[in-house]
């Protein structure tokens, strides 16, 4: 049997916010092709910028490079792997076995989701699963892990797959007086941690931080806030109206579209490629720096033990993010330390 | 009951392809209520048949008839005497219906004429929705009496995903969120505690994933084998 030390998994991200660290994961998401290279560059950007880089499960149902085999890149490039798995294209017999390879590959974080429905993506007309959701799928994981069982309730004997369990909330999906309920089933189905859906509206937020600290529910989990920066008006106002569980104020949408006000009452062709390419970075520049205060105001937040940042294909603007943050550079916490610190 | 929906015309006279003499066959049960396949339907799709066959320049012997219920045998016996006259039935019965002809007529050549589409009830006229999967292992006992087998996108027991917004599903506006109807019921019923029990995985076993499904109710079988 592993030695755990005290750990479940062991794993960067786990003994970051174990030590009771800020901590910070960053989202990297897989091409829609076989080249390892692109995960290859894109870990490079991310290196050293966050403690675990989450990878996506063909996110919003497009096929994708799966999150193992990038994930399994991401260990070879020394950066630590979250992978993610949905409940839309796998039944309980494929997670546990991906699962079992994950770890055999030498991942150690996992999170769990239930996954966009097979309409938004490129495959519309596909079969979905939905064997078992997520919350059953963190009992599975939890189970394999800590009772050596598949979810049938057979052992087995050997190595047990040892994961960093996480799982997911959207604070503002509805309905949305059971959203901190749903998120302590998830905790009491055995989550170690929780990202959060993108957060853009700080007080509506903490509202929902303040119940999820009157059950208790922040002493046993911790809790990473989704941020992300916007890359323009028309996207934050696009999430606004179209993502469900994604608030963005108005001063926010308006902060976006000032940045870009040089440039405002000009139709497309009035503007040559430099002009869109001084428009597109001073969007840029303002959706970091909204970012960044979001991230500052996050570490005040009662509960929040890190943030995971959603630069959705920017992960460039992790470094900039990050280091604006005053997160940079990440702790180093040694693998033998044992250190009994709770959450935040 | 069963909901379908007829199966467009051109469809119809691909699946009849080069028969002569067709019969429409209506059931007068679940399609009849759902306006998809009763004696006035089959009336309806033999005519346009008929009309349609003569304008293409080969017009086809067309006649109908509906029987009460054409997912049991012995309501298809009314029918046997015609077989001889026909090349082919138009079933206007649902997916049971169309079996139980071929199964109890298995030199005649059957099609369907629906498409059947769920086990669901009218909402309003003219508007019908699904509301039972038949996953074999009802749980309409926690969920407030709304079955999210059947009606969450995602058959989720655990109560909403992330894509519930305004009490409607993500897939969809026009579909309303199983699991904020679940909410607002047990909600409105001071019940809200079932929800914060831990569903375990659902045994599939009973639904289709168990392979075909089959009761035997020995207590009603008439030609019992000594033990």
């Amino acid at each position: 049997m592993t030695n755990t030390n005290g750990y479940h998994s062991g794993s960067n991200l786990e003994r970051v916010l174990r030590a009771g660290h800020f901590a910070v994961t960053a989202e990297l998401g897989p091409p829609q092709n076989a080249d390892g290279d692109v995960i290859r560059k894109k870990a490079q950007l991310l290196k050293g910028y966050c403690d675990a880089a989450n990878l996506t499960d063909n996110q919003t149902a497009i096929v994708r490079m799966s999150s193992i085999g990038a994930g399994a890149i991401l260990v070879q490039e020394g950066l630590e792997p979250v992978i993610q798995m949905v409940c839309r294209d796998r039944n309980r017999l494929a997670m546990q076995s991906d699962l079992l390879g994950a770890y055999a590959l030498g991942i150690r974080n996992l999170l769990c989701l239930t996954g966009d429905h097979q309409t938004f993506g490129n495959h519309p007309t596909a079969k979905n699963v939905f064997d078992i959701d997520s919350m059953q799928m963190v009992q599975m994981v939890t189970g394999m892990r800590d009772k050596r069982v598949f979810q049938c309730g057979e052992e087995f004997k050997g190595q047990e797959p040892r994961f960093f369990v996480g799982a997911v909330e959207s604070p503002f999906a509805h309905p949305i007086d059971f959203r901190p309920y749903r998120l302590g089933k998830k905790v009491k189905a055995g989550a170690s941690f929780i990202q959060t859906q993108l957060v853009f509206d700080i007080e509506a937020f903490k509202k929902f931080m303040d119940k999820v600290c009157s059950l208790g529910i922040h002493e046993q989990v911790y809790l990473l806030a989704g941020v992300g920066p916007l890359k323009s008006p028309t996207m934050a106002k696009y999430m606004r109206d179209n993502v469900p569980g994604i608030l963005i104020p108005n001063e926010m949408i308006k902060r976006m579209e000032k940045a870009g006000e040089p440039w405002a009452g000009k139709s497309k062709d009035e503007l040559t490629a430099e002009d869109k390419k001084a428009r597109t970075a001073a969007w840029q520049g303002e959706g970091i720096k909204i970012c960044i205060e979001l991230i500052q105001q996050m570490r005040e937040i009662k509960g929040v033990s890190g943030v995971h940042v959603m630069a959705i294909e920017w992960e460039k603007a992790v470094k900039p993010l990050v280091e604006g943050a005053g997160l940079y550079p990440r702790p180093v916490i040694p693998d033998a330390s044992i250190v009994s610190a709770q959450p935040a | 009951m069963i909901v379908a929906e007829q199966k467009s015309l051109d469809e119809i006279k691909k699946l009849v392809g080069s028969a002569q003499k067709v019969l429409v066959v209506g059931c007068g049960t679940c399609v009849t209520v759902c306006f998809a396949g009763g004696a006035r339907e089959a009336a309806i799709v033999a005519a346009e048949l008929r009309m349609s066959t003569k304008l293409d320049g080969s017009p086809k012997e067309v006649t109908d008839v509906t029987v009460q219920r054409q997912c049991e045998w012995e309501y298809l016996d009314e029918i046997a005497p015609k077989l001889g006259q026909v090349d082919i039935i138009l079933s206007l019965g649902c997916g049971v219906g169309v079996q139980a002809i071929a199964e109890h007529f298995p030199s005649t050549w059957v099609v369907p004429g629906l498409n059947t589409k769920f086990m669901g009830l009218p909402t309003e006229q003219g508007v019908w929705a699904e509301r039972c999967a038949a996953c074999g292992d009802c749980i309409l006992g926690i969920t407030g009496g709304i079955c999210p087998i059947a009606r969450c996108s995602k058959s989720l027991l655990n109560g909403p995903c992330g894509g519930s917004l305004d009490g409607h599903c993500e897939i969809n506006a026009d579909i309303p969120c199983a699991w904020q109807l679940i909410y607002d019921r047990l909600n409105s019923m001071g019940k809200l505690e079932v929800l914060m029990d831990i569903q375990p995985p659902k045994n599939w076993q009973t639904s289709r994933d168990g392979g075909p499904r089959k009761i035997v109710r020995e207590d009603l079988r008439l030609d019992k084998k000594e033990e």
